[in-house]
């Protein structure tokens, strides 16, 4: 059910587990393979409206387990162009494809430079081993 | 102590295995500076007589509804309580039960929650309804908070026709909130609808009162539309008493519905341990404080109850909870279950027509006037006694009867009216023997 | 088991309330009026009481069995408080009975204040808070008017919690306008002075902690970290839930605490009720006791009064004058002690010890301390080597006729399980306890598919919380509620 562990190399992390597929001037966000796993089986995804503007570090969401609420936090700035509406009808999808289908938001990257201070994936693993 | 078994031999037995010589060693770790020296400057124990006796005398100086016939209402209730409540609370299973974290030890209490959510609901028409909160004051901040969170606004407005300590009670909560509270004044008895939409903009919330602290019916769906048509809450304070004859506000627009509990179930008890209750349209069901529990089936699949959406609680949002109520009011609103079993649909309808006709009965035969004229009432209504409303109640006292509530304790202008409240525990009998009274003091 | 609305047929009912004949007609203006009659169940009150009694036989009480539940103190309800609490001059007292009609009430509101303020070495105290979370709100509140009073509120935006704390502090800190700091625990079990000494400075309004520790471990540093605190202007708050611990033998107030929240239904018997009523009082040192809800009350030789008079108190945080009839179940509880509440938390402290030291070497023990009242074990051994959690152990502790301990909490230890015993447990129930966790430690290892389907034995197996947080059922939905309950008439449910 739960998806193995693994984080992708052509992706970009942020320290409170967020993950960022960055393409064209615009960033496909989800939540970690770790994080899904501290959260437990999804139960709700509280989404933001398509057209709202995300702020970097700052909550655009939430995301909910039956031991949990988690804010999701935003790796960088935008304007949000697509929720994923198949997470908001089924969260578990969430916990078996977390970089795949359980995408959870697309924006238009809103401050370019804010991508440089994501971090790759061996920068994430080293937070991992603190975690 | 009879409520202590320890004996000698225990003693010695459990500190040899724990390993010291004393229990005065077991605090060791506590400073010899905090270490407290004498003994507790308490009154000696009391055996269970002596402490009857004690608290019989202290009983003896209360002159409670039993002693003297009452028509004091003004949010607290004397309906009648079945002794069928008083029998279920009574037992030990529920009585000394702990707030059901583990199902499958709690699933009378869990089950019992679940059947007293839904009859909240069907009495407010609402989707969703908690386990209970403190009181009828307290769940009125817990609503401000919902609204709050809901529209992102931070105005509140609540009628001057409200009661005076749900007021009070949400402006002492406002200030840690955020939240600014503005009050509409009433209007010989009653709100105004414009006057209250003209006051909503931008609020998050409006909070009335149906029926209001003056016992009067004020016009619920129209105050409940000037809400909506502001993008704020329509938040109802009601009577659970009077929905079997009064609309429920889910079926007139409004958004939450909130009140005291006290009097469908339990004993006045000198003002708790009572029950709050809030239930909300579904839309609202992950801002809601307090607990919700919900049905599920096990790994049989037969039927189980569930505390659920726990998520939103403070043991596991902690700073970002809805609210931090942990203990509630379960015994409580267990007993107000059973009492509106105990009616029925029919029985909830009887007792709000036996009540309003005997306070009209009231009306008619204290021939008083009328503080507002021509406004609907329900159980209550405000007269004027022609003097100090407070010496009128020391002086119908001494005549054993205690005529109602002085309005000037809470609202200028008033130092002559009497609130009077006339539940079906009342007979026409003792509405004759008040008239009796009031007539004789009277001014 | 049938709901209510299951068991309800149209037209039979329980009571009939009184009606009366020649009164005048009044009818609710139609735009006012019920349109559909709430759909309340329908039963003769025979068969409304065989549903509630069925129901209680699906629930486990203090009256049936060991309850050792971490930090909820589950002691003996005493049943003479209940004949008390329904003495009429009680039960049926109006709260807005003029003050020489309720000098009985008074008078005892007043003498449970006194007995407080000594039990917590503090001088003030406010009955109004139902619970304790509203304590400790009430008690946040007090500390912003007192900074506001002296100019200070605005930078004093900080509480400082220890990671140990039960959720209600810090949720309690957000709903009064706070920010929370929190600050670690050492490896003793204490508050790390030297985390606490770099969080604490003039942006600091206070801190709340427990102690004993929700660990169960009295603080040893607790007077370098009143100085701390009081160094830097802050106030300190002590949340009572583990007063059961050192009654009449430390005293909050004497820790340095200046703010002190009761839990009654821990430490001073109120019955639990399933989830409440319970009652938070307050107690304050006296710089404070200007700005307690209002109102307070005021004694005149041997009449006692109200006093609405408070133009500092925060204002209300309850109706009236908090929870009575909790009030006279607490009040007879320690009258029925006296001084000797201090040997009801020396046998508390006793029975915890002695279950901990016959489970410490089956069980992991965190900190290697003599307990207070509770302790926290780990079955963090279990799950490494076995793949058995606390809450297999804990479903299992059922399936042998007890109530589990608090589970998974305090979060800083992993796969905890938080036992308090009380002082009113024989010895015989604290070794059958201990045998059965032993017993469930060697099941762990021997056979674990039996912890791990646990329990059998009660009215239901392990619920599905996953369902029920996705697809929420939260009241009977009638002709379209979705699941039915298949039951012959005639027969009692089962429990």
């Amino acid at each position: 059910m739960a998806a193995q562990e693994s984080y992708p190399d052509d992706l970009k992390y942020h320290t409170e587990h967020d993950w960022a597929r960055i393409q064209d001037g615009e960033a496909t966000l989800g939540i970690t393979w770790w994080a899904q796993d501290a959260l437990g089986e999804l139960v709700h995804y509280e989404a933001p409206d398509e057209g709202s503007t995300i702020s970097k570090d700052e909550s655009y969401g939430e995301v909910e387990s039956v031991k949990a609420v988690s804010d999701l936090i935003a790796p960088l700035s935008g304007e949000v162009l697509e929720v994923n509406q198949a997470v908001v009808d089924a969260p578990e999808t969430v916990n078996e494809d977390p970089y795949g289908a359980g995408w959870l938001v697309r924006i238009r990257i809103g401050e370019p430079p804010e991508v440089d201070s994501l971090l790759d994936v061996a920068a994430y693993k080293k937070v991992l081993e603190d975690a | 102590m009879s409520f202590l078994s320890l004996t000698d031999a225990d003693r010695e037995a459990m500190l040899a295995e724990i390993g010291v010589d004393s229990v005065d060693e077991l605090f060791r770790d506590i400073p010899a500076g905090m270490r407290f020296d004498r003994a507790l400057d308490l009154e000696p124990p009391l055996t269970e007589l002596e402490l009857q006796r004690h608290l019989e005398a202290l009983a003896a100086r209360n002159v409670d509804t039993t002693k003297e016939l009452s028509f004091l209402g003004a949010g607290i209730y004397d309906h009648y309580v079945p002794a069928i409540a008083d029998a279920v609370l009574q037992r030990g299973e529920f009585l000394t039960a702990y707030t059901p974290y583990q199902p499958e030890m709690s699933q009378g209490i869990l089950q019992a929650i679940f059947e007293y959510q839904t009859v909240i609901c069907e009495l407010t028409g609402m989707d969703v309804s908690n386990a209970s909160g403190y009181d009828g004051t307290t769940v009125a901040a817990d609503a401000c908070l919902i609204a709050k969170h809901a529209t992102g606004r931070s105005k509140i407005v609540v009628t001057e026709a409200t009661n005076p300590q749900v007021r009070q009670v949400v402006k002492t909560y406002a200030r840690g909130f955020g939240l600014d509270v503005v009050e509409v004044p009433h209007r010989a008895g009653a709100t105004d609808a414009d006057e209250l939409a003209s006051a909503s903009q931008d609020a998050a919330a409006v909070i009335f009162q149906q029926p209001n602290f003056f016992g009067v019916l004020e016009p619920a769906p129209d105050l409940a539309a000037a809400a909506n048509d502001a993008g704020a809450l329509a938040i109802a304070h009601v009577d659970p008493m009077s929905l079997g004859v009064l609309e429920a506000p889910g079926a007139y627009g409004c958004a939450i519905a909130i009140g005291e509990g006290q009097g469908t179930g339990n004993y006045p008890a000198y003002g708790g341990p009572h029950y709050g209750f809030l239930a909300a349209r579904n839309e609202f069901i992950r801002r809601m404080p307090g607990r919700i529990i919900g049905e599920t089936t096990d790994l049989d699949g037969d039927r189980a109850y569930v505390l659920t959406l726990q998520t939103r609680e403070q043991h596991i949002r902690r700073e970002k909870a809805t609210s931090n109520i942990t203990t509630n009011q379960t015994l409580l609103a267990l007993q107000g279950l059973v009492t509106l079993s105990w009616l029925g649909p029919q029985g909830i309808r009887d007792v709000g027509e036996t009540c309003m006709s005997l306070a009209a009965y009231a009306q008619e035969r204290l021939g008083l006037e009328l503080v507002f004229a021509d406004r609907p009432t329900f159980k209550e209504f405000a007269v004027r006694v022609g003097r100090s409303a407070r010496d009128v109640i020391r002086d119908s006292r001494e005549r054993g009867v205690h005529p109602g509530y002085a309005l000037r304790r809470d609202y200028e202008g008033l130092d002559d009216a009497l609130l009077v409240c006339v539940t079906e525990k009342r007979t026409p009998a003792d509405v004759e023997r008040l008239a009796e009274v009031l007539h004789e003091v009277a001014g | 088991m049938k709901l209510i609305f299951e068991r309800s047929q149209p037209g039979r009912r329980g009571g009939e309330p009184p009606r009366y004949d020649n009164l005048p007609r009044v009818d609710v203006p139609d735009e006012l009026s019920r349109a559909e009659p709430p759909r309340l169940p329908e039963l003769s009150e025979p068969e409304i009481l065989r549903h509630f009694t069925a129901l209680s036989n699906r629930n486990f009480g203090i009256d049936t069995g060991f309850y050792p539940l971490g930090s909820c103190t589950m002691k003996y309800n005493p049943r003479i408080n209940e004949r008390l609490v329904g003495l009429p001059g009680f039960a049926h007292l109006h709260p807005h009975q003029e003050e020489d009609g309720a000098q009985g009430a008074l008078e005892l509101m007043w003498r449970l204040q006194e007995i407080l303020a000594e039990v917590t070495g503090l001088h003030a105290v406010s009955l109004q808070p139902a619970a304790g979370s509203q304590g400790e709100i009430t008690g946040l509140m007090l500390m912003h008017a007192y900074f506001a009073d002296r100019g200070e509120d605005e930078q004093r935006r900080k509480i400082v919690i220890p990671d140990t704390a039960h959720g209600t502090n810090p949720a309690s800190v957000t709903m009064a306008g706070y920010e929370v700091t929190p600050v670690k625990t050492d490896p003793r079990g204490n508050i790390d002075v030297d985390d606490l000494r770099r969080k604490v400075d003039g942006h600091t309004a206070g801190l709340m902690l427990t102690n004993p520790s929700t660990l169960g471990l009295f603080d040893e540093n607790i007077e370098e970290i009143e100085r701390i605190f009081h160094g830097s202007g802050a106030l300190m708050y002590y949340d009572g839930a583990n007063l059961n611990a050192v009654c009449g033998i430390s005293r909050p107030g004497d820790m340095g605490f200046d703010i002190v929240h009761i839990n009654l239904h821990k430490t001073f018997s109120q019955p639990h009720g399933g989830g409440g009523p319970g009652g938070g009082p307050i107690a304050v040192r006296d710089m404070l006791e200007q700005f307690l809800p209002v109102p307070g009350m005021v004694r005149d030789g041997d009449a006692f009064r109200l006093d609405h008079d408070r133009p500092k108190s925060i204002g209300k945080v309850r109706g009236f004058t908090g929870p009575f009839g909790v009030f006279v179940r607490s009040y007879a509880y320690i009258r029925s002690y006296g001084p000797r509440l201090r040997e009801m938390s020396e046998v508390a402290v006793l029975n915890a010890n002695y279950l901990l030291a016959r489970l410490k070497d089956t069980y992991d023990l965190p900190f290697d301390r003599l307990c207070m009242h509770e302790f926290v074990l780990s079955a963090r051994w279990l799950k490494r080597e076995h793949g058995v959690t606390a809450s297999d152990v804990a479903k299992r502790l059922m399936d042998y006729g007890f109530h589990p301990p608090t589970v998974y909490f305090p979060l800083i230890v992993p796969e905890a399980l938080m036992i308090e015993p009380t002082e009113t447990e024989p010895k015989e129930n604290l070794d059958a306890f201990a045998d059965a966790m032993i017993a469930i430690a060697r099941e762990a290892a021997e056979e674990p598919e039996i912890v791990k389907a646990a329990p059998t034995s009660r009215p239901i197996r392990r619920a599905d919380e996953v369902k029920a947080a996705k697809q929420p059922v939260v009241r009977y939905l009638f002709d379209e509620h979705p699941s039915r309950v298949q039951e012959p008439a005639g027969v009692t449910p089962e429990s």
